[in-house]
């Protein structure tokens, strides 16, 4: 399977979603200019963190006009997958690929660490790897990661099960929310309706070696592969 | 044609956690302003542009804001001013 890896001026995260692609999950990836216009037979279109456009206005603002966007939203909708880590959720949020927003975090403070995250649906393409309530450890490192939506949204994605990730405390706290930004519903990772687009903020691509501290991120790669693969 | 400076003021919106205007009300306050009631900390953005009126620019302006100046889910936006070079 192809992964195609998009590079926007400012990415940071796309060589380790390189990494986790070609060296811990065995697949192809290439990279993806953001002028480029075509995804060069990508199966999968991953846009990495960083601060793309330097988070100019908005984190995610300027990069969703980008002429590679076109085509992964037109890929997007023509249902096939594409995920976004930290800065990539921030774009798709801004192109409109995933509701919401994602807002200064509430503390101010950048934060870099590795978190709690409570599977909350197994049933994506993306995490059916998992076991629904599985806690995982996946570092997160943004500044603007609060998310935001009205409450009409809210209830909307969270009676369709699209709230996939949730913050929680610790292991002896499974159920209860703890937000590190202040999320709403502690959120941590969506889908789309169609259930083909994922966006996160925790960055599974760093979470694919147990020699740096975790590899419980491997299984978003895999569940993919799994998916598209059958 | 002519040429106009636009002015636009984008805020967080009403109701949602602004926590950057929170720290900067604390701050005031201990700084010696107790009457601070709100602030609320946002961007303000001048477009020069042509056209045709400075109604035009405004409108024209406006729908900047809605596509790409402003994200209407978080936040709000109001023309300043517009006057011309």
């Amino acid at each position: 399977m192809k992964f195609g890896i998009v590079t926007f001026p400012g990415s940071n995260c796309d060589y380790d979603a390189y990494h986790a692609v070609v060296d811990a999950l065995g697949e192809e990836a290439v990279y993806l200019w953001h002028k480029d216009h075509d995804l060069r037979g990508s199966d999968v279109v991953i846009l990495p963190g960083g601060f793309s456009y330097g988070d100019y206005l908005r984190a995610g603002a300027i990069a969703r006009f980008s002429p590679i966007m076109r085509e992964v939203i037109a890929h997007a909708e023509r249902g096939a997958p594409v995920m976004g880590f930290c800065n990539g959720f921030q774009i798709m949020c801004e192109a409109g690929l995933l509701p919401g927003a994602l807002l200064r975090n509430a503390s101010l403070r950048f934060v870099c660490e590795a978190v709690r995250l409570r599977v909350e649906n197994a049933d994506t393409p993306f995490t059916n790897r998992y076991t629904r309530g599985q806690l995982i450890t996946i570092p997160i490192a943004h500044g603007d990661g609060r998310y935001t939506a009205d409450a009409e949204t809210l209830s909307r994605i969270e009676g369709e099960g699209r709230v996939v990730f949730r913050y929680v405390g610790g292991p002896g706290d499974a159920d209860e929310w703890w937000s590190p930004n202040g999320s709403m519903n502690a959120i941590a990772g969506i889908v789309s309706a169609a259930g083909n687009v994922l966006g996160m903020m925790p960055h599974p691509e760093r979470a694919v070696d147990d020699l740096l501290g975790s590899s419980d991120g491997i299984g978003v790669f895999e569940s993919i592969l799994s998916r598209v693969a059958a | 044609m002519s040429r106009f400076r636009v002015a636009v003021h984008i805020v967080p919106r009403r109701g949602l956690l602004d926590p950057q205007g929170k720290a900067v009300t604390d701050a005031l306050r201990t700084l010696g302003f107790p009457a601070v009631r709100d602030v609320h900390v946002g961007r303000h953005v001048v477009v020069e542009m042509d056209a045709a009126d400075s109604t035009a620019a405004e409108r024209s302006t406006r729908d900047m804001c809605q596509k790409l100046l402003a994200n209407p889910i978080i936040e709000d936006f109001e023309i300043a001013s517009v006057s011309t070079l």
